[in-house]
């Protein structure tokens, strides 16, 4: 998986992916004062320009091609062997582009309400961040980007989210740092340990990867210093108590994030960072994840049936639709894995899009409460036809992008977790139940005195959703140019794979 | 014995090379003198005197750290005292900390209407103390780089007459601090009883022949082990750390800030001159002992740090968990048949230097919002609403905590890091693991002053004043923890030597 296309470009677009939007935050913290008007510009141009470098490099990546592109490698800390290192292959490219055009979108669509530029420079700064998990390539990097977006999430949360949000925030910080503790050590050990058989010393990914050959035991108990980071993160079951805190606290615009690219990292990291370093230990590891992503995939769905605050619901309903994707990339197939990078990707689209809309369910009628909304269909069809689409997409409908990556993962698990994919797809059937139930109590009846003001969707929120409905619907009839460009790399990771494991 | 007295001849002494020290004595004894025969100065005279001193030490500290780099560590004064890097990093620390807290020192008493020239001749002649106990080549000479800290800080816990928390912490800290020098003084004697030197080096050499010569190991060991008790006390290391918290928030904030930096960090760095040069043989014997030690330490610091509610406490217990920290490194050089033992200096080398910065910034902060309350309090609530009140302030309160949590990008993760790094390096992963849940056991005690500056709404609407040396102080912190944090190779650079010691 060494680089390809270097030369190709010399402008240093993936430093520029990471940097622009820390410019942007400066920037955007230096004129608050002074030119509130020309800061949210500064906001505004430095999302864009920033979406802008992501579809670009979207359109020049090189599909079929397995290995890292657009390598950009800079010494940092020669003293310890750690470089400023990114690149981007099949398995980071969509993610990264999905990062890129979903903070514009947050940005321009959903007002703070209050300290605007703080929430603007926290909002950059967590772009940078995110950004900086998917391009590194460089383990001490990648730690420093992964923790470092706990400070502006921290910040969104306490700062703009709702009544526990502290509380929240707290939770989603200590959980997050916890884990990330035991990766720390993981990340360092397996650097000493890889020093005897390079030679040096470096947090070089693909370098340690290649090159490095951990005995059983060492080996495992790094995957588990790794594993437990991420599985917080993901977050998997029984580590996911802070999630539906979490994304029923934040601001919309701060669950969007933090359900489309933010849980991401955690799924991201385990195939990047777990799977790819640690094979032995990942295949030793297996039964295990997959039991608790299958525990996930039932109980997040049951908790979500149960739920009467809508965002809770759908918070819950992540942890399911996560379950797919820790199963998807565990089953370390290559239809299964492919399916696990698209379905991070719909997830990211599909949930973010409805946080977006129960964010504007509750800017108009100031509940999320289920029982207190009733018969929106008769009063804002549109917006009922909206969330009807993006509800289906979460579903997992035939001809909506959720089916393909859905579909993928349990057709590509079956063999190796016969009977997990099984149970799995019971799951399927269940978050049918949750969203439509759910969908029935809102939108269906007779509107009450207090719903039948609910206003219908405006030209803003409109535009804004119908990017989001785009996505769903282009990708979900025509997935092959996405599936093209991930699938290369997924086939080299398995091939990494199965060379060491045999 | 008439003809050893008759032919003494004093060591010969490197004037250029203790200059630090010889500029410290004469400005505090000068500034002592002219500020006692002169009106009282203007505002600020006295602590920007005082700052000058400590920096011109600073200046000649960097040029002796270039001689080093030259022409290699050696031993000064007849042995008496090591110049090595080690040593030379741990005195800029001490000086530079000096500095900022005679700014903020400053502010202080202006405010208080108390400025006079003897707390800051205290700040000079307790370096002179840290200074020497750093670089300290001899058990006796040690000891009396410890009094001389110890009496002027002391003195200092109890300087301001018209609390009587402060008298209680000076009284307090007086009492268990002399206890402390006693279980020190008497490990020395046995250690000299044993070993027939009280010079580092020559204990190390005596030790290593001694090994083939078998005589009496308790009498070491139990001297050894009283001075550890010693200096545990001074460090603060559980289970001898009751009288941190109590004489941290009693003792006026810039006095708190000067301890909590200069106090510990020629303790810690004494501590481990003393156990990797004059004890390596014993290694297998203290290494174990340390790492207990630093376990507890740090367990203790960071969960008993979460119940606090005074801003002044809960860093206290802080300061205490990262002394757990950087004993974790004192633990990685007890693993001497590793070849990564001499990582284990540079980590704590890098770590005591950058923690001097973070520590003073953040107490310097508490100093100026603990002005802007009626009562000098400086509980939790002194900090609602800061965020609203002095943004800027609050940023830079922020970006310290954040550093002290050791998030990245920051210096404290790169100390962190560091400390991490050795121990996993020599296979230390208990340790490193337990430093590190710690680590985020602690982020909560820090993440608690955050929510309190910027999610909760002032209680007062007063104008909240923040004077100019202050805020040079801190800004000065809060560079020093930003750009280390992005570019540490800009200090890791210097570090390569940090592990040889003087020895001759």
């Amino acid at each position: 998986m060494i680089s390809a296309n270097t030369e190709v470009l010399n402008f240093p677009i993936l430093t520029m992916l990471v940097i622009l939007p820390v410019i942007g935050s400066i920037v955007v913290a230096l004129l608050g004062k002074s030119r509130p008007e020309w800061m949210k510009l500064s906001a505004l141009i430095s999302s864009v320009t920033t979406a802008a470098l992501s579809l670009w490099l979207l359109g020049v990546f090189k599909s079929g091609e397995a290995g890292f592109q657009f390598v950009s490698q800079h010494e940092w800390i020669s003293q310890w062997g750690i470089s400023w290192h990114l690149g981007v292959d099949g398995i980071s490219l969509f993610l990264v582009v999905l990062t890129g055009i979903l903070f514009p979108l947050v940005i321009v669509g959903i007002d703070p309400h209050h300290d605007e530029t703080s929430y603007f420079a926290w909002m950059l700064l967590l772009q940078a961040g995110v950004m900086g998990s998917f391009l590194s390539l460089d383990l001490f990097l990648f730690f420093v980007m992964f923790e470092i977006v706990l400070v502006p999430m921290y910040f969104l949360i306490a700062g703009w989210g709702y009544d526990q949000r502290i509380y929240a925030a707290l939770k989603f910080f200590l959980y997050t740092m916890a884990g990330s503790a035991f990766m720390l050590v993981g990340i360092i050990a397996t650097v000493v340990l890889a020093h005897r058989d390079l030679g040096i010393v470096t947090f070089d990914l693909v370098k340690i990867a290649e090159g490095a050959n951990f005995s059983t035991t060492a080996g495992r108990w790094l995957f588990l210093s790794f594993a437990i980071a991420f599985a917080v993160k993901v977050p998997l079951f029984p580590f996911h108590t802070w999630l539906p805190d979490a994304h029923t606290q934040a601001p919309t615009g701060g669950s969007v994030i933090l359900a489309g690219v933010l849980l991401k990292m955690g799924t991201y990291g385990f195939l990047r960072f777990g799977v790819y370093l640690f094979p032995q230990a990942a295949m030793w590891a297996r039964p295990a994840i997959f039991t608790l992503a299958v525990i996930g995939i039932i109980y997040g769905a049951i908790a979500a049936t149960m739920q009467r605050d809508l965002k809770r619901l759908v918070a819950y309903s992540s942890v399911a639709h996560l379950g797919f994707i820790v199963l998807g990339t565990f089953a370390l197939s290559s239809q299964a894995v492919t399916g696990a990078v698209m379905q991070m990707v719909n997830h990211g689209v599909s949930t973010g899009a409805l946080f977006l809309l129960v964010g504007m369910i509750y800017e108009r009628r100031h509940t999320r409460e289920i029982s207190e909304l009733r018969g929106i269909q008769h009063v804002a069809p549109i917006f009922a036809g909206v969330f009807t689409v993006v509800m289906l997409s979460s579903v997992g409908l035939p001809g909506l992008n959720g089916f393909v990556g859905e579909f993928l993962i349990l057709i590509g698990s079956f063999g190796p977790a016969r009977w997990w994919t099984v149970v799995a797809t019971v799951g399927v059937v269940l978050a049918a139940l949750y969203l439509l139930w759910a969908y029935q109590r809102v939108f269906h009846g007779e509107p009450d005195e207090a719903n039948s003001s609910f206003k219908e969707i405006t030209i803003r929120e409109g535009l804004l959703m119908s990017v989001f409905v785009a996505i769903i619907v282009v990708s979900g009839i025509y997935p092959k140019p996405v599936l093209d460009r991930i699938e290369p790399s997924v086939a080299a990771l398995i091939s990494h794979v199965e060379g060491q494991t045999k | 014995m008439n003809d050893e007295v008759a032919t003494f001849v004093g060591p010969a002494i490197e004037w250029f090379s203790v200059s630090p020290i010889v500029v410290l004595l004469g400005g505090a004894l000068l500034l002592l003198l002219v500020g006692s025969l002169t009106p009282q100065w203007r505002r600020g005279g006295y602590g920007l005197a005082s700052a000058v001193i400590a920096l011109t030490s600073t200046v000649l500290l960097v040029l002796l750290w270039r001689d080093i780099s030259s022409s290699g560590p050696k031993l000064l004064i007849g042995g008496a005292l090591a110049l090595d890097h080690f040593a030379v990093l741990a005195s800029i620390a001490i000086c530079s900390a000096v500095v900022l807290v005679s700014l903020v020192t400053s502010d202080y008493l202006a405010s208080e209407n108390a400025d006079s020239p003897e707390i800051y001749a205290l700040y000079l002649t307790a370096a002179i103390g840290g200074i020497v106990m750093a670089a300290s080549n001899d058990l006796v000479v040690l000891f009396l780089g410890l009094e001389t800290l110890s009496l002027s800080l002391y003195l200092l816990a109890a300087s301001n007459r018209k609390r009587t928390e402060s008298q209680e912490a000076g009284l307090k800290y007086f009492i268990l601090g002399g206890f402390a020098s006693a279980f020190f003084l008497y490990g020395v004697a046995l250690t000299y009883g044993t070993t027939g030197s009280t010079r580092l080096v020559d204990i190390n050499l005596a030790l290593n022949s001694y090994i083939t010569v078998p005589r009496n190991d308790t009498l070491l060991l139990v001297g050894v082990g009283l001075m550890l008790i010693g200096f545990a006390f001074k460090v603060s290391l559980v289970p001898f750390q009751a009288w941190t918290p109590d004489v941290y928030q009693g003792s006026p904030t810039p006095v708190t800030a000067f301890m909590a930096s200069v106090g510990k960090v020629a303790a810690l760095v004494a501590l481990v001159r003393v156990f990797v040069t004059a004890f390596p043989a014993r290694a297998d014997d203290w290494g174990p002992v340390v790492r207990v030690l630093s376990a507890l330490t740090l367990i203790v610091g960071s969960v008993v740090a979460i119940i606090q509610v005074d801003v002044k406490r809960m860093l206290a217990y802080s300061s205490i968990s990262h002394a757990g920290f950087i004993l974790v490194g004192l633990e990685v050089s007890s693993h001497r048949s590793s070849p990564n033992v001499g990582d284990g200096l540079i980590a704590i080398g890098v770590y005591v230097a950058l923690y001097a910065a973070l520590v003073v910034g953040t107490f310097s902060v508490v100093t100026v919002v603990a002005q802007n309350t009626n009562d000098g309090a400086t509980s939790l609530d002194a900090f609602k609403g800061l965020g609203k009140r002095k943004p800027l302030l609050a940023l830079g309160m922020t970006v310290l905590l954040l550093a002290q949590a050791g998030v990245p990008l920051t210096s404290g993760f790169v100390a962190k890091f560091g400390i991490i790094q050795a121990a996993v390096a020599v296979g230390s992963y208990g340790l490193a693991v337990i430093a590190m849940v710690c680590a985020v056991i602690a982020a909560f005690v820090y993440l608690r002053i955050m929510v309190s500056m910027w999610s909760s709404e002032a209680m007062t609407t007063e104008p909240f004043k923040v004077s100019f040396f202050s805020a040079i102080s801190i800004a000065i912190a809060v560079v020093v923890t930003l750009v280390i944090g992005v570019l540490p190779s800009l200090l890791l650079d210097l570090t390569s030597n940090l592990p040889q010691l003087a020895s001759k």
